[in-house]
């Protein structure tokens, strides 16, 4: 596995620039008193690392598997460490994605946040540093900081800014599941960088980069033990059935911009593709069906939970564990078209699950409750706010000309291709999304209107409906033209898809 | 950038931008309407242009993106889709026309909705009758969906919501558990979505699973109503009656058959489907779906019911004639494809010319009818007489080629199949038209000014307006033209009856 680095590209370090972009905002945040001035900088110093992306984006070359803007410095030499980050066609989109997020996370919490402004944008701050971090670094104990920098403003976000009363409990449960998952995330990277000195030309050193192990991976018979301890960790992370149970507790006592990050960026699926399958691909293989089985009794179990929730945001922690269970369901599918499906599939949940929780946010604030025992009639109050909502709720259900149409569909190839029966099962589950999401938007938006505060509730205010054009323009324009985003993980992925061995054909871009 | 190859797609966008100007013209209507029209025109006026391309079997085509690799989102305009394009887009002219009669033309936000969802129903129509693909065809078919919804559900009344639910329910619940397994495996097995003439299946092809992916077309495609997946249709006459006469007699249903049409011939192709027995499996369906239909009207009293179950029984029909694999069968299909359209949506005019004039729903009470409106009940019964298959209609015409079919076919069972359901036709429509002509127009107006008083005191009783007749004249004359002159059509689509 060869690089292209920083300098060739685009001559400078353009991701750690990403990555520290954030920090100088947070610090700069430090010197400032006036509520109008800090959130203006915060937005600037966002918007700056989406434009900063979106250069990721265009200089990005998609006809190769290769890792791009990669930039490498020395760290603990002797423990085989280093400072090296890199992206391919897995991982670059998360970043303009995760730019986006924060930007929309901090307009929303424009008139929302009034308590301790500034701690909650340095907070927001330090997570997109610790997110893009994440999704950049090829070493896979600098992945591990990055990984685990993530839980302090995560936890300090749901325990201060979270609107449930019980948000001391679910920020707790949040951080105690993702510490048990990282003592096993730890441990199997250990095992790999310690694996590797029994590969030929290690010459018995340490390494914990990438692509070095990418190079040469584990016997296939010593895959297991490392298979699920990570599979264990990102399982925990995504979360896949039965690791899910912090996920409704976050997102109902948590505030809205943190459940944005919680369901919109999948890192537990990014964790899969980027180290799992690589790094021990047969044992992937080999227990692949067990991830099939686990992504499908998700995708149902996550489904039906969420067929009777009368809020709101308990109904989308569910129907995120019906998706992220699709999505698994593509990885185990081996195959290109799986693969592919679902890096569309979490990228989209990425734009739907935040307009969503978006909707979840607008009716919180203007009612005070997501349940629908309080709502009703809501779209003649609302139109532009119900308009939006039914472009969130078309994503989720996946309906063609959505961005949630292609994931889906490559999906149900691939899984059809791989395992018949299992994918008719999954189809099941697209009509239940579909039940729950239109019978939810139904009541809330159409009949009769249940309280008061309905009755006088205003529309989207202009900041609002910035906001929810531009994620419905993105919902919609994905939706015709997914091509434009499967080009640039194709060739990543067809060779993720030669590394797993599988026999199937492998579709290449016209 | 090739100008012909742009038509179909400017037959797509024509529309929408219909529904922009609609929009636009929000506050100013009759001009709403106006522009709404217009846009109808000027779609039948593109649809018109690429006859001449496609009468030979051409077709043209135009990509709009790359959706998935292999399957682009791409329109191609061949005989079948102009055929229906074309039908679809000079009805929407008349059914604007005759909306403006029906709901008047004040500058209420439900009827702007209504002028641009009926624009946007076009587009989505065009983009099935133009789909080169089963993507694309997907695509377009469940837009369809989701923008006819708001005209279903137009009264906002309880009722009308329930029946709008039941529509989307029935819509999207088959649409995504049948028919988008059946695209799924359709390219598991052949390894292409695009359509092509005599089918994309290769030899060695699964029986089984073909079986199977056939059959989950025939339950996917729900808007061609063939029972059991039917009763969304009766439920949607909540609508008002220019919905259900535009929707429900012409663009929704003929969707639905034109698809079935599509997947006989150009995704299974007329050979594979004789020789898995799959066309005497859908005479089988169809054949059960016209009887159970034709009975079932018999027993109903309300108008639009009976027209609802009228349809289901006709577009079995096209399904039949496609399933017979003759080329009569085929003629007689697309004849009744067009042909119905204009006899049935002739029918709901009358039917709503009626209920403004009288605010009668029932069966039971057009008793003398025929002399307080006698122009609606002559297009009642030029309607009538074309789906009974009587002379000089279309509906003869293509009933002839469906009986011809049969035979070519082989198929005498069928022929018994399409007599008793002729002789039921006859027996609800006829025994309307009798009781609207022969019988003393006795009752009065619910609630009017004869309701207390002597019965024999019937209320003068008039045809609304030229907006409301106008249309329902053309549309009957069109049946009758195209019964007495069905030549230039057959012409038409001779590449498909070969």
């Amino acid at each position: 596995m060869s690089e292209i680095t920083a300098a060739e590209q685009v001559g400078f370090p353009i991701l750690s620039t990403l990555i520290f972009l954030p920090v100088v905002t947070m610090v700069a945040l430090g010197f400032i008193r006036s509520d109008r001035v800090l959130r203006r900088v915060a937005l600037g110093g966002a918007v700056a690392v989406l434009a900063l992306s979106m250069l990721l984006v265009a200089g990005f070359h998609t006809g190769t598997a290769d890792f791009q803007f990669a930039e490498q410095l020395p760290w603990v030499e002797s423990m085989g460490l280093s400072y090296h980050l890199a992206v391919d066609g897995v991982s670059v989109l998360f970043v303009p994605l995760t730019a986006l997020l924060v930007v929309v996370v901090i307009l929303a919490s424009w008139t929302s946040v009034r308590h301790q402004p500034k701690a909650h944008l340095m907070a927001v701050l330090a997570f997109e540093t610790a997110a893009i971090g994440v999704f950049t670094s090829v070493d896979l104990i600098l992945f591990f900081v990055f990984w685990e920098l993530m839980l302090i403003p995560t936890y300090v976000l749901i325990k201060v800014w979270g609107i449930g009363p019980q948000r001391g409990r679910a920020a707790l449960r949040y951080v105690l599941s993702m510490l048990l998952g990282s003592a096993a995330l730890l441990v199997g990277f250990v095992l790999l960088g310690v694996g590797y000195r029994s590969a030929p030309g290690s010459g018995g050193a340490l390494s914990f980069d990438l692509l070095v192990l990418m190079g040469s991976p584990l016997p296939a018979g010593s895959q297991g033990a490392v298979f699920f301890l990570l599979a264990f960790a990102f399982a925990l992370k995504a979360p896949l059935f039965p690791f899910h149970s912090w996920m409704p507790a976050a997102l109902l006592d948590g505030p809205i911009g943190m459940a944005v990050f919680l369901a919109g960026l999948k890192m537990g699926v990014f964790g899969f593709l980027r180290f799992v399958m690589p790094l021990v691909p047969d044992a992937f293989a080999r227990h692949g069906w067990l991830i099939a089985v686990l992504g499908v009794v998700a995708v149902l179990y996550g489904a039906l939970i969420a067929l009777v929730q009368p809020d709101l945001r308990r109904l989308l922690s569910f129907a995120s564990i019906s998706h992220v269970g699709l999505a698994m369901l593509g990885l185990s599918s081996l195959n290109a078209q799986g693969l592919q499906g679902a890096i569309f599939l979490i990228l989209n949940l990425g734009f739907v699950s935040t307009a969503l929780l978006l909707v979840a946010g607008f009716i919180q604030q203007r009612v005070g409750s997501t349940d629908l025992a309080a709502l009703g009639g809501l779209a003649q109050r609302a139109p532009a706010l119900a308009a939006f909502a039914l472009v969130a709720f078309l994503g989720a259900i996946g309906l063609p000309g959505t961005s949630g149409f292609p994931g889906e569909f490559l999906i149900l190839l691939g899984a059809f291709r791989a395992h018949g029966w299992l994918a008719a099962i999954a189809v099941t589950t697209v009509i239940l999304t579909a039940a729950y999401v239109l019978v939810y938007f139904e009541r809330a938006f159409h009949g009769r209107v249940r309280s008061k505060v309905v009755g006088s509730t205003v529309d989207l205010r202009a900041s609002e409906a910035i906001t929810a054009t531009v994620l419905g323009v993105m919902i919609i324009v994905l939706g015709f033209f997914p091509a434009a985003v499967l080009g640039f993980s194709s060739a990543s992925v067809d060779d993720l898809v030669q590394r797993l061995g599988s026999s199937t054909t492998v579709v290449t871009t016209d | 950038m090739d100008v012909a190859g742009m038509t179909p797609l400017l037959a797509l966008l024509v529309p929408v931008f219909g529904a922009a100007v609609v929009w636009l013209l929000r506050h100013r209507p009759p001009a709403r309407e106006i522009g709404g029209i217009i846009a109808g025109l000027a779609q039948f006026a593109v649809v018109a242009t690429m006859v001449p391309a496609v009468r030979d079997g051409g077709t043209v085509s135009f990509t709009l993106s790359t959706f998935l690799p292999g399957a682009p989102i791409e329109l191609r305009a061949d005989t079948l889709g102009v055929v229906l394009a074309g039908t679809a887009a000079i009805l929407w002219v008349f059914t604007t026309i005759y909306a403006m009669g029906y709901f008047g033309t004040a500058p209420d936000p439900s009827l702007t909705r209504f002028h641009a969802c009926l624009c946007l129903t076009m587009s989505a129509t065009i983009g099935v009758a133009f789909s080169a693909n089963l993507i694309t065809l997907y695509l377009f078919y469940e837009a369809l969906t989701i923008i006819t919804y708001p005209l279903v559900a137009h009264a906002g009344t309880p009722e009308a919501i329930r029946g709008g639910r039941r529509y989307l329910a029935y819509q999207l619940g088959a649409g995504i558990a049948f028919l988008l397994p059946a695209i799924v495996l359709t390219y598991v097995e052949a390894g292409t979505f695009d359509f092509d003439p005599g089918g994309i299946f290769g030899p060695d092809s699964s029986s089984v699973l073909l079986v199977i992916i056939y059959v989950l077309f025939l339950l996917g495609i729900a808007k061609a109503a063939l029972m059991p997946i039917h009763s969304w249709l009766p439920a949607a006459m909540v609508a008002p009656v220019p919905v259900s006469a535009l929707l429900h007699a012409v663009a929704v249903v003929n969707v639905g058959v034109f698809c079935v049409i599509r997947v006989v011939l150009d995704v299974f192709g007329s050979d594979l489907v004789g020789e898995l027995d799959l066309g005497l499996l859908t005479l089988v369906a169809t054949s059960a779906t016209i009887l159970i239909a034709s009975f079932y009207a018999l027993r109903l009293d309300n108008l639009k019911g009976i027209l609802a179950y009228s349809t289901i029984g006709q577009l079995s029909y096209m399904m039949l004639g496609v399933a017979l694999l003759s080329p009569s069968g085929r003629a007689g299909a697309v004849l009744h494809l067009v042909g119905h359209s204009f006899s049935k949506i002739t029918l709901f005019f009358a039917v709503g010319s009626i209920y403004l004039a009288t605010h009668r729903t029932l069966a039971s009470e057009l008793r003398g009818i025929g002399r307080q409106l006698p122009l609606t009940m002559i297009a009642f019964a030029i309607g009538a007489l074309s789906i009974i298959g009587l002379p000089p209609t279309v509906g003869f015409v293509a009933k002839y080629f469906l009986f011809v079919g049969a035979v070519e076919a082989g198929q005498w069972v069928i022929l018994v199949v399409l007599s008793v359901s002729t002789l039921l036709s006859a027996t609800y429509y006829l025994r309307i038209l009798r009781s609207a002509v022969l019988d003393a127009p006795t009752l009065s107006l619910p609630g009017g000014p004869g309701d207390a008083a002597q019965p024999q005191r019937t209320p003068t009783v008039t045809e609304r307006g030229f907006l409301v007749v106008g249309p329902m004249l053309a549309t009957a004359t069109v049946t009758l033209l195209l019964g007495i002159a069905p030549g230039r059509l057959l012409d038409f689509i001779r590449v498909l009856t070969g």
